[in-house]
This record gives structure tokens, C-alpha cells and sequence, in this order.
């Protein structure tokens, strides 16, 4: 039976994952994300379902710990923030390249540096554009409220075996430290040593058997045979755009202006759409769900019927760069956020919008240059 | 009379191990790390445990252990062989793994998983090749290259002043409470061939009966590294290597010797 609870978005999410039949979690103690370890610490899921958790000695181990669990076909999390993440970075990048499945949480802070304790979503350029070396992506889905705190994180093992990839559950102070309902998941039952072995034995190191050995590495010292690792990532990105890009409209068919904001700024934006409305004004949201993939297509078509979009997220102006890219110029774009652990507020939400884009009527301006430099 | 006619089971009076594949090694010819190969092979063989080793290969000369070897492998970032170990260890406790690791992995960038491997006592052998140099990128100083001895980054003789004295590793570990198992071998001869099989042996006996860390040190040479002949590396190495690194066992059985 689904069960109904108030948690925190950092115990939603532990608690899921004991839930969603994982084989292990491995992490390092930062705030605002050290609920999810102590949470499994008192919750002993060794004893519930066979689940091992290790506090590692560092990011660095437990995402080497990831890893080695990952390689072997096993259901593999671990979360941290920032600081941390930037630690996990090289582990990472050998998880995509080696083509392993796992989960790896971000419940982002303020930076750069040791910065602030307090949420901030200033890790989007780390979680999207690489972050660590080398030509892959992340599929990174963002979550906006303790509920999906938890029910991502199924969906992301899902996603992690479905391609064999490393994927990002970005979240952020917010989210993880606030109480709401949540409703959870049954537990599902953990798979078994022979089930893992019998659904994972074409690549899995299990021990050899009868079959040719396995072998699990990122590196390829024949450049073509690397060019077509690479290429191999890549198909697996192009369907992920294909088949598993998630996005949420509000309010949109009939805006004349446009919110685009994930994860937290989601919800404050939600809020400004309304107070928007009040006012008269033509509001909707596009909230990104998945980061990566990017809903490139959608941002594009609401660009012909829009007259000017506001990207809004707690940070300095990062996923603003993507929705430039998406809308190719055809309306203005401009950022709104505050920064260094600073959460907006919906009326400075909305007055950024009125200020920046529906004054400056920057749409007419916009199409004009772009029309002389044509011309 | 052909090739063919000679290499019969039959007149085989020593087989090499199905457990090394036929890839040609990559290591320079006179280098330790194929015998040791070879020797933690044969025991895995003679155990009859393939079907439940798993191994570690590290960043380093040997990163591509599995190449030779026929075994399940994983390959770790430089230095956390003992993480990934650890790991895998923990999700399937029946297993054998093992890690191979070089001294610039296991005693440098990886100075904190070996360390912490080791405190936990996780149930996994560590194989511990020691040249004192750091072999792969081109002859760099190793925490464990001697005083006074030339690499790459230390031209005119390792500087302890600067450098700190090279580090005994194997001993180090020894004094953590999860370590069942510490010895230091070599492979340069038969005898030391022998013995050091017959520690591996032991190492994943220890395994089997969830002893925790086995530790083995094989001290080697690095004749590329070391820019000598393999001959006259082997023998520097008895001069120079074993007395600052002595061969044998340090704790047996859970107890320092
Ligand atoms: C993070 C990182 N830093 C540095 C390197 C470069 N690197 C590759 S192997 C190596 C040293 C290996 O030496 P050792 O562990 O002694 O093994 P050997 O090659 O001598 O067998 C270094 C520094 C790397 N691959 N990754």
C-alpha cells in the first residue's frame, strides 16, 4: 500500500530509494543534503531489504564506490551538494564513459567555493554541460516539490538502466529541506543476485562463467574505437530527446509572456504567473522537468506566439544561455535571480518581467535587428 | 617435425594458466608485472574461484590487466581501485575481488581509499606492485622512489629534505586493525616467484573465510624507468629496493610479526 507522509525532500528522496529496490547508497556528510545518509543510517535498510549503505571517507570514494556497485549491474545512488559534486566530477565522467547506470543526486548550495549552506540552482552549467571531462551528458531531471524528491528517483534508476547512463537528480537546498506531503511508493523488492546476473550478464562483471569475460572501462586507446564510444554516447542523448524529455506547461495557450524556471524557481514562477493573471497580464510557465534533455522544440514554438520570455532561476543567468539558444532569436530572453543562497521572491518574479520584458517591448526590437542583419 | 608435434598436453610439463589470455603484454620486456600477473592467475585457477573473482585494474602500467587477464574486470580511476573494490565487495559479499594497483596509484592519489579500505577491513586482497616509479607516464618520482634515486621529476636524486622519505606503505597499513594480512614479495626469481604465489594463495584463502584486507607488496623493477637493463634493474633492486623495502611477511593472522 502507498503510504502518506510529511518529510523532508532529503528523507523523501532516502526513503524512496529503499523503496524503489536499490541495492546500495554510498555518500559523504554536506549540508543541505546530510538528511539523506542519517535517514538510511537510522532506517537501517540493510535490515529491510538488504540495501547497503556505506558513509564513504570522501565524494571522491563514494562515487568510486558508485562505481564499482554500478559495474557489477547492482542499483547504485549517492547525493551530496555542490562542493561535493565537484569532487564527484571525475567518477562521473568514467561512470558515462564507461556506460554505467546510477543515480547521483545534487541538492545544490551557493558558489562557487564553499560559498553558502543555502539553496541556490548555480549548478546548472555543472549538471548540464558536462561538468567533468569529455564528450558526454547527464540526463538530469529536476525536481520542484517533495513529491517529486521521491518519485524521481525510480524514475531515474529507470532511465539509468534503460541506457546504461549515469543520471542527476538536481535539486536544491529548498526542496530538500522542506516538509511537505508526500505519498509513497510500495517498496518493490530487490532484485536478486541471480536475477541481476541473469538481466546483466552481456556486460555486468559478475564473475566469468561460461561466457566471455566481462570487462568495464572508459578507455580506449585506438582513437576510431574511443570517436565510436563517443558516437555511441551520443545516439543514446539523441533518444533520450527522442523518448524521455519531460517538460510542464502552465498557463501557456493563450501567454503573451512567458516564465521558464525548474526546481524551485518553478514554483515561485507558478506563483508569479497568478499574480500576473490578477493584474490582466497574459502569464504562462514552461517548466523544464528534464534539463537534459533540454525542451528545445517546445521553447521554440511558444517563441512564435509570445512576445518575450523570462528565465528564472537562482543563479547569476545559466539556464538562460539554453533558452536563447532554443528560441534562435526570435523574441528577447532575459534573466531573473537572485544568487548566493538568496530564494526571489513571486512579486520580484514578476516585476523583473514587467521591468525587463514587457516594458522594454523588446520583441519588435529584437525581430528588427535580427531582420538587418539578414539583410 | 612440426611445432605442433612437440607442444602436445601430453609432453606440457608447465602450462601457462587459462586464466591469461594470448594478447601480447604491453609491458616492457624484464617487468615484473606479467609474472605477477601470471601468479595471481594461477591461484585464482587453482582455487576454481573465476566464476566468483572479480578484479580492479588501476590507472597505471597495468590499466590494462584485463586485456591479459581472463577474468571479469572493472578499471578504476587512478587511485580508487579500493573504493570500486570496497563496493563491490559489499553488494556481493560471496565474491573474490581484487585490486592491482601501482605505487603512484595505491600510495599517492589513492593514498586515502587504501587507507580507509583498510581501516574498514573490507573483505578484499589488495596486490600492491612497487617499482618506485611511476612506470606509465614516463619515469615520474614515486612516494616510494629511494633517496637520492633520479626520475624524471626529481633529475638530481630524490630530495628528502623537500620529498619526505620514501613511503613504507605495507607497514603502514599493517598498524590498522582491519588488515588481517600484510607481507611484502617479490617475483624477480623463482623462489621469490614461489613465495609470492604461495601469499596471494594465502591472501584469497583469507577471502573465503571473511578475514578482511590481505595486503601483498611485490617489489619490482621498472628497467624503463629505471633506464637500466632488466638484469642489472633486478639486481639494483636487491641492493638498493630490498633493504629499505625487506621482503616478508609484517602481520600474519591478524598479528604484527
Ligand atoms: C587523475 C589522474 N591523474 C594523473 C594521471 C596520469 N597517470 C597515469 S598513470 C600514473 C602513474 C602510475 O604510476 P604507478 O601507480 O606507480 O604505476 P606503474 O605505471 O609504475 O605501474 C599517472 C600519474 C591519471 N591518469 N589520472
Amino acid at each position: 500500500m502507498s503510504e502518506l507522509k510529511l518529510m523532508k525532500g532529503n528523507e523523501a528522496l532516502a526513503e524512496a530509494a529503499i523503496r524503489a529496490g536499490a541495492d546500495a547508497y554510498f555518500g559523504y556528510p554536506i549540508t543541505p543534503q546530510s538528511e539523506v545518509i542519517e535517514y538510511l543510517m537510522t532506517e537501517q535498510p540493510e535490515k529491510r531489504t538488504g540495501m547497503v549503505v556505506l558513509q564513504a571517507e570522501s565524494e571522491v570514494a563514494a562515487i568510486n564506490m558508485v562505481y564499482g556497485a554500478a559495474s557489477t549491474g547492482k542499483k547504485v545512488m549517492t547525493s551530496s551538494s555542490s562542493p561535493g559534486i565537484s569532487l564527484k566530477l571525475e567518477g562521473i565522467s568514467y561512470l558515462a564513459g564507461a556506460e554505467l547506470p546510477a543515480v547521483i543526486v545534487n541538492v545544490v548550495r551557493g558558489g562557487p567555493g564553499l560559498g553558502t549552506i543555502q539553496p541556490s540552482q548555480a549548478d546548472y552549467f555543472q549538471s548540464v554541460k558536462g561538468g567533468g571531462h569529455g564528450d558526454y551528458h547527464l540526463y538530469v531531471l529536476a525536481p520542484s516539490s517533495v513529491q517529486e524528491m521521491a518519485d524521481f528517483v525510480e524514475d531515474a534508476f529507470d532511465i539509468a538502466f534503460k541506457y546504461r547512463a549515469p543520471v542527476l537528480i538536481l535539486s536544491d537546498g529548498l526542496i530538500g529541506q522542506m516538509m511537505e506531503k508526500v505519498e509513497l511508493k510500495d517498496q518493490q523488492e530487490r532484485l536478486t543476485d541471480e536475477e541481476v546476473i541473469k538481466r546483466h550478464d552481456s556486460w555486468a562483471t559478475t564473475g566469468k562463467t561460461n561466457r566471455e569475460r566481462n570487462i568495464i572501462t572508459s578507455l580506449d586507446l585506438v582513437s576510431e574505437k574511443m570517436e565510436a564510444r563517443v558516437h555511441r554516447l551520443m545516439a543514446k542523448y539523441k533518444k533520450m530527446e527522442e523518448e524521455d524529455l519531460r517538460f510542464e506547461k502552465i498557463m501557456c495557450d493563450d501567454a503573451d509572456y512567458l516564465f521558464v524556471a525548474y526546481g524551485s524557481s518553478a514554483r515561485i514562477a507558478q506563483k508569479a504567473v497568478e499574480l500576473g493573471r490578477e493584474k490582466g497580464l497574459k502569464v504562462g510557465l514552461l517548466r523544464p522537468i528534464t534539463l537534459f534533455p533540454f525542451p528545445k522544440k517546445q521553447l521554440l514554438d511558444l517563441a512564435d506566439q509570445v512576445k518575450g520570455m523570462l528565465s528564472v532561476e537562482m543563479s547569476a543567468g545559466q539556464m538562460v544561455e539554453d533558452v536563447k539558444l532554443a528560441v534562435e532569436h526570435k523574441v528577447p530572453v532575459e534573466h531573473f535571480g537572485r544568487t548566493g543562497g538568496i530564494i526571489h521572491t513571486p512579486e520580484e518574479v514578476l516585476e523583473a518581467l514587467e521591468q525587463k520584458i514587457i516594458k522594454e517591448n523588446g520583441s519588435i526590437r529584437y525581430h528588427k535587428t535580427r531582420e538587418s542583419s539578414i539583410l | 617435425m612440426e611445432v605442433s608435434d612437440i607442444i602436445k598436453p601430453e609432453n606440457q610439463v608447465f602450462c601457462k594458466t587459462q586464466l591469461l589470455t594470448d594478447t601480447t603484454l604491453s609491458y616492457c620486456p624484464g617487468c615484473g608485472h606479467g609474472t605477477a600477473h601470471s601468479i595471481t592467475m594461477e591461484v585464482i585457477e587453482e582455487m576454481g574461484i573465476v566464476q566468483d573473482t572479480i578484479g580492479v585494474a588501476p590507472v597505471g602500467c597495468s590499466v590494462l590487466a584485463y586485456d591479459f587477464m581472463n577474468i571479469d574486470m572493472t578499471q578504476a580511476a587512478h587511485g580508487r581501485a579500493p573504493a570500486v573494490a570496497t563496493a563491490i565487495s559489499r553488494v556481493w559479499p560471496n565474491k573474490y575481488v581484487f585490486t592491482y594497483q601501482g605505487d603512484g596509484d595505491l600510495a599517492a592519489i589513492g593514498t586515502a581509499e587504501t587507507i580507509h579500505a583498510c581501516n574498514r577491513g573490507e573483505n578484499i586482497v589488495i596486490i600492491f606492485v612497487n617499482n618506485g616509479i611511476y612506470g606509465m607516464t614516463g619515469g615520474q618520482m614515486a612516494p616510494t622512489t629511494l633517496e637520492g634515486m633520479m626520475s624524471s621529476t626529481s633529475p638530481y636524486g630524490r630530495d628528502v629534505k623537500t620529498m619526505g622519505m620514501p613511503i613504507k606503505m605495507t607497514e603502514l597499513v599493517a598498524n590498522l586493525p582491519g588488515v588481517y594480512y600484510a607481507t611484502r614479495q617479490a617475483v624477480h626469481t623463482h623462489k621469490h616467484v614461489r613465495k609470492a604465489k604461495k601469499a596471494i594463495k594465502k591472501a584469497f584463502e583469507n577471502t573465503r573465510l571473511n578475514n578482511g584486507i590481505s595486503f601483498i607488496e611485490i617489489v619490482s623493477n621498472c628497467n624503463s624507468g629505471w633506464k637500466m637493463t632488466p638484469n642489472e634493474s633486478n639486481i639494483w633492486m636487491e641492493e638498493n629496493m630490498f633493504p629499505y623495502f625487506p621482503l616478508g611477511d609484517i602481520k600474519v593472522n591478524g598479528k604484527l610479526k
